[in-house]
């Protein structure tokens, strides 16, 4: 093992002393604002820098050996043998590097953005936590190791969606966020415990090892298996079914959504997926179903986003899209494609978000300047922004772009590279056609949606008010310079991976081998001829270009007027921008009848009724009246007891006398 | 040597002593047929000691030395009921009644 391996612990344990030490001083000195970002940002940027340091041991040598460096027996119970040890590969490499790389320049944003927040060492404590978490998550060397992450980073996603606790909605959401992903999670404890009984073992390497043997192809162990651990991805990567607590979400601060809910936590499904793929290739049929629910989530979340007025709801269900993406790779074979579109996507939409956070921060200054109530994220109310805010403009342009895929920025090379994948994947299960036809039709709405917002958040005129206007202002150098940084990354990403016919083509699929190569033995091997994918790409850039112009021709920012003076929508705008009315479905199926049963049933029958009225004060009564029976023979009056007595007395002596 | 005289009042004492603590109603007089029953019981010892050896005597004189206790005890315990409740009637004192 190469000895800069050995330092793994520290990338985590920095974040983890960080948020101790924020914590602390949230309670002692709260208002120590400068000492905070020191520490906050500090522990991010040492982590990064020792996990460069980390992974030179690991490019270094041939073949990408993957390493397990143990540090304690955690929960030895017979056959159970848990340690606490780190996995450092070249996987576990690339989201160890999205994690503190992204991550740091999100806490740098962040001293910017809460700057007058009177909760900001909490916010940076906790913001520190959550990074902690996720590295134990990408980094655990066993299910139970990566599954203490896994509910880490749900927990600190509940922390920071309610971060503004006061306002009952943020609550709420935190709220919503936390029980839904426990639906997955259910499926992701329920997996590892049939892991366990098939394999004898939890740790990552001997599953994966032992796999082959245990189980057969396509087998129900195995496809129950996957199943359950995608359920859990489903939660936490915000896919169908459960997908509405991600635009809920955004009620926390707009870090969070970038850091959180787009870049890092959101991918851990994928992450697991791409981790599994031994397992996920063995199950054909999962893998398929994974595919489908990504599909069908990237087009159902893109049609969604085309008609949401708050400008960080319409990233959220982009979000969820492209994660709809991620899984279209990694359920058709191609894990590094999934993976590379995950890097890609953190750059791009950090970037996206970051950029919203700096308008809502100004709108948000502007209207608390002049007093006003109006909402700072809705859409309506901006307009024409790019002239007061140049940089943020350029940059969130470039984010779009890169998430519309015009070639050749980063999601253009990602995007590209999963609908390939799946296409090629077409020939032997026709099915994967419908995944591509739906992942086409998925993008030409992302362009469309991107182009729609960035229309009526920076072009046109504003909208934001006569005496606000004044207030309207670049933000300040520490939120744009991690921006920039963003938008390089956005722009120069697809160097990663790029396509066949170019030189340097795959570097991130060659480099990823090591850890998928286990997983090829069962895909049969597709190759796209050149003439396919130069026609793949261009249809990629026609689908993009003709989404961006649609928007450009139809979209009139003139005719919008603010948010009170809004027509009702009508029609299939209306059921888009009630968001196909689940939320209200889930309502109406699963929370009120819950809450019915609960109180109805549970609360005034089963706990009021039977458990307290017929159990607990069943058996008082009954103790009562035997003690009442009782105190009759207790007269009080020496004479009756006497008669008894003597009564008793001569029942002995005749017996004594027999 | 008048053996069934003297067992015969032993067993009317007794019976006597009995029926007082069944219906008289005064403390005092209850108190002194429990004292009777416990005379009663003396005579027949002493009786049936002619006979049986003297063990039956010796008996006697714990029941005397134990009786005596007992009356102190009693009279002390009748004088503080009269006390709180100021009455000896046992109908009218009834506080453990459930």
């Amino acid at each position: 093992m190469p000895a800069s391996v050995g330092w793994v612990w520290l990338i985590v344990v920095l974040p983890f002393a960080g948020f101790v030490a924020n914590g602390l001083l949230a309670f002692l000195r709260p208002n120590s604002k400068n000492l905070v970002s020191g520490i906050g940002v500090g522990v991010l940027v040492a982590s990064l820098l020792v996990s460069i340091y980390v992974i030179s041991g690991v490019t270094s040598e041939e073949h990408g050996i993957s390493h397990v460096v143990y540090y304690w027996s955690w929960m030895p119970v017979g056959d159970l043998q848990i340690d606490l040890g780190f996995l450092v590969d070249r996987l576990s490499a690339v989201m160890m590097l999205v994690v503190t790389g992204v991550g740091a320049l999100i806490h740098v944003f962040s001293v910017g953005y809460m700057k007058s927040d009177p909760g900001y060492a909490r916010y940076f404590s906790y913001l520190n936590l959550f990074v902690f978490f996720m590295l134990v998550l990408v980094l655990g060397s066993s299910f139970p190791v990566m599954f203490v992450g896994w509910e880490g980073v749900g927990l600190c996603s509940y922390l920071l969606i309610g971060f503004w606790y006061s306002e009952k909605v943020n609550a709420d959401a935190g709220k919503k966020a936390f029980i839904m992903n426990r639906i997955g999670d259910f499926g992701f404890l329920v997996a590892m415990f049939m892991i366990f009984d098939a394999v004898g073992s939890l740790e990552l390497r001997e599953v994966f090892l032992s796999a082959p043997l245990t189980f057969e192809i396509g087998g129900a162990t195995v496809t129950a298996i996957t199943l359950l651990l995608f359920l859990g991805c489903v939660g936490k990567s915000a896919q169908i079914p459960l997908y509405t607590w991600l635009p809920d979400a955004m009620a926390g601060p707009t870090p969070v959504s970038a850091l959180i809910h787009a870049a890092t936590m959101v991918t851990a499904g994928v992450y697991l997926v791409a981790r599994s793929n031994v397992l996920f290739a063995m199950a054909p049929l999962s893998s398929l179903v994974v595919a489908m629910v990504g599909a069908v989530t990237a087009l159902f979340a893109a049609t969604i986003a085309m008609k949401q007025w708050d400008i960080k709801k319409v990233l959220a269900y982009s979000t969820i899209s492209q994660l709809g993406y991620m899984f279209m790779g990694v359920g058709a074979g191609a894990y590094a494609a999934g993976i590379f579109h995950l890097v890609t996507h953190a750059f791009f939409k950090a970037l996206l978000f970051l950029g919203a956070g700096s308008v809502i921060h100004v709108l948000h200054h502007a209207y608390h300047q002049t007093h006003s109530g109006d909402d700072a994220q809705d859409m309506r109310n901006m307009g024409g922004l790019r002239r007061y805010m140049p940089w943020t403009t350029a940059l969130m342009w470039i984010a779009t772009l890169a998430i519309a895929g015009i070639p050749p920025l980063s999601g253009f090379f990602s995007k590209d590279e999963i609908l390939a994948q799946t296409f090629s994947r077409g020939h032997d299960i026709p099915l994967m056609y419908l995944v591509w036809a739906l992942g086409a039709v998925a993008a030409l709405l992302t362009a469309f949606y991107m182009t729609r917002m960035m229309i009526y958040t920076f072009h046109g005129a504003n909208r934001t008010g006569e005496h606000e206007r004044g207030h309207l202002r670049e933000a300040p150098w520490i939120m744009t310079g991690p921006l920039v940084l963003l938008g390089v990354g956005s722009v120069l990403g697809g160097v990663l991976n790029l396509p066949d016919m170019l030189p340097l083509s795959g570097w991130l699929h060659h480099w990823l081998e090591p850890t998928t190569i286990s997983a090829k033995r069962y895909l049969i091997d597709t190759h796209l001829s050149a003439g396919t994918q130069w026609g793949l790409l261009a249809a990629a850039t026609g689908i993009a270009i003709v989404g961006m112009v649609v928007a450009f021709r139809v979209l009139k920012p003139t005719n919008l007027t603010t948010p009170a003076q809004a027509p009702e929508a009508k029609g299939i705008q209306r059921l888009l921008a009630n968001k196909y009315y689940i939320d209200q479905l889930y309502d109406t199926l699963v929370v009120r009848p819950l809450v019915w049963m609960s109180d109805k049933l549970l609360w005034r029958n089963v706990d009021d009724r039977a458990i307290d009225g017929l159990a607990v004060n069943g058996w008082a009564n009954i103790s009562r009246f035997v003690g009442w029976v009782g105190t009759k023979f207790q007269s009080g009056q020496v004479s009756t007891y006497v008669v008894i007595f003597v009564i008793g007395a001569i029942f002995l002596l005749r017996s004594i006398g027999q | 040597m008048l053996l069934g005289p003297a067992l015969s009042l032993s067993a009317v004492l007794f019976s006597i002593g009995v029926a007082g603590v069944l219906l008289r109603r005064n403390v005092i007089v209850i108190f002194m047929c429990i004292e009777l029953m416990l005379n009663a019981a003396n005579l027949a010892f002493v009786a049936l000691a002619q006979q049986l050896g003297p063990e039956g005597q010796v008996i006697v004189f714990f029941v005397m030395a134990v009786a005596a206790a007992e009356a102190a005890v009693g009279l002390a315990i009748i004088i503080a009921l009269y006390r709180h409740k100021e009455t000896v009637n046992l109908q009218e004192i009834k506080l453990l009644s459930g």
